[in-house]
């Protein structure tokens, strides 16, 4: 028969790296990332979102002749309105690929993470779909958020307390 | 048969008489799009989910397969598949449209490997005369199994990989024209500790160099016995790891071509795909549809593809754990003029 084994056997070193060794030795090459270049796409992306609700939030003060604070509500609907349409055309993920926090960070991002889960999870039901996974992602900005302006309202609250307000 | 510790060697060769490749777009644009059966310009395949829409892609590589292969769905005797989906529901539903007694495997990418060693193993051993391999794969499906929602922006660091697109199918036959299984050798669970989900690369290069060196050593063959040695999607950070552990450890790698399938596939300076390609469709169309072809062609007579898979699920990684990892190999090669098979 044509198949046996081979004659002399080949004596290789065995892996014998342990977790922690790996660990370093993977570590050290794997590819750097970009992160000073990441910063700047970041600001920079970050800011022109930001110049943009700017813009609107203008636009609904001269026009709708609002006061600042009441042009606030519209100005955050309308960005939000963009970054579901931009989700909905499959952009927003390859703005956010070169973007980084820049398109994550803001009320945009926001708007992607709920709206990116409602489409997703869409084939599973309206119910146990859309209604129970919408909130997949942005569950914990919301829980954590409020649990951060819960202490923030004590620590103001003792602020003033000891401080004697103003 | 068995030879060595974990190393299949078969007296009568297992034959692959025919095999399907089916991609998406992106494989589609990239450099091996001449040698895949069927391209679809979309993710969708004109159905109404993702999950639709892979299990359609392994119904598809099946059928082209058993096209090429002239045999009807009744003359296949088993189909051995897996994916990565949760119950490898893809694999599962493609087999209940073909109606052919069924075995479902789970490996993560490397199922496609371990399903052809099983199948090639059923006919050597005389227990089917016609025997199918066949995985699938879905950017789309992995990204919400394992990720994010597809369309949520988030941002990929340089060592994630992208899944591939695609399901790969080969018929094993007892004799027939087409390129020969010599060996096949199964991989142990190797897990060193990495925990990053989106640097599947290094966490899956020890299991590749593991079954390679106990191929090396079952078989008593160099890795220049082979013209080409590729792995399956350990990508541009998991193969130059793998190359060098095997390095440190005494085996000859340069003496042979140590390739990566999950390097092949995309352009990567043209196409965003960070480390590479992934998945278990990746080293299936890979080694069924470009690398058979130049077996075919003559230009390559021995290869070894050694198939890598992460074997984490969504819940094991939220929970703190580390990756276990997994790599089967399998040897293909040109069936010699005088009918004989196998070129050992």
């Amino acid at each position: 028969m044509a198949v046996k084994s081979g004659g002399k056997k080949p004596a290789y070193k065995p892996v014998s790296m342990s977790a922690k060794e790996y660990k370093a030795f993977a570590k050290s090459r794997e590819p750097a990332r970009a992160v000073p270049g990441n910063c700047l796409k970041a600001f920079l992306v970050g800011g022109t979102i930001c110049l943009i609700g700017q813009g609107i939030q203008q636009f609904y003060m001269t026009v709708f002749d609002m006061p600042t604070r009441q042009a606030a509500s519209p100005t955050v609907a309308t960005l939000v309105f963009i970054s579901v349409v931009l989700t909905a055309l499959g952009v927003y993920d390859k703005i956010a690929q070169w973007a980084g926090a820049g398109s994550a960070v803001p009320v945009t991002g926001f708007a992607n993470s709920m709206s990116s889960a409602a489409i997703e999870h869409r084939s599973e039901g309206l119910v146990l779909g859309v209604g129970a996974k919408m909130f997949k992602l942005a569950g914990s900005v919301v829980v954590f958020g409020v649990v951060a302006a819960f202490f923030v309202g004590i620590i103001h609250w003792l602020l003033d307390l000891t401080l004697g307000g103003r | 048969m068995l030879t060595g510790k974990r190393t299949w060697m078969y007296p009568k060769p297992p034959v692959i008489i025919a095999t399907g490749t089916v991609v998406g777009p992106d494989e589609g644009k990239g450099p091996l799009a001449n040698d895949f059966d069927l391209i679809h310009s979309d993710y969708e395949i004109g159905q109404s989910t993702w999950e639709k829409s892979e299990r359609v892609l392994l119904e598809q590589a099946a059928e082209i397969a058993l096209q090429h292969a002239q045999i009807s769905q009744q003359q296949l005797n088993f189909f051995v598949g897996g994916d990565l989906m949760n119950q490898i529901i893809s694999s599962t539903f493609a087999a209940r449209k073909m109606a052919v007694p069924y075995l479902g495997v789970f490996a993560a990418c490397s199922t496609s490997m371990e399903s052809l060693a099983l199948a090639s193993l059923i006919v050597a051993s005389g227990g089917a005369k016609y025997a199918m391999a066949g995985t699938s794969s879905h950017n789309c499906t992995a990204e919400k199994q394992f990720r994010y929602p597809t369309e949520y922006g988030s941002q990929k660091p340089p060592t994630a990989q992208y899944t591939i697109t695609g399901a790969g199918t080969a018929i094993v036959a007892q004799k027939g024209e087409g390129p020969v299984i010599t060996a096949a050798t199964i991989g142990k669970i190797m897990d060193l500790g990495i925990k990053d989900p989106f640097n599947m690369g290094a966490a899956m290069a020890p299991a590749a160099v593991d079954t390679i060196q106990g191929h090396l050593e079952d078989t008593g063959r160099e890795p220049g016995y082979y013209d080409m040695i590729v792995t399956g999607d350990l990508a541009n950070v998991g193969h130059p790891i793998a190359t060098e552990m095997l390095q440190r450890n005494g085996v000859p790698i340069e003496s042979t071509q140590f390739m990566d399938a999950g390097l092949m596939i995309y352009d990567r300076e043209k196409q965003a795909v960070q480390a590479g390609g992934s998945g278990c469709a990746c080293s299936a169309v890979v080694t069924y549809g470009h690398l058979l072809k130049r077996i075919k062609a003559g230009e390559l007579k021995r290869i070894l593809v050694v198939a890598t898979g992460a074997l984490l699920s969504p819940l094991s990684y939220q929970q703190g754990e580390s990756i276990p990892c997994i790599a089967n190999a399998v040897a293909i090669e040109a069936q010699d003029n005088n009918g004989r098979k196998g070129a050992l």
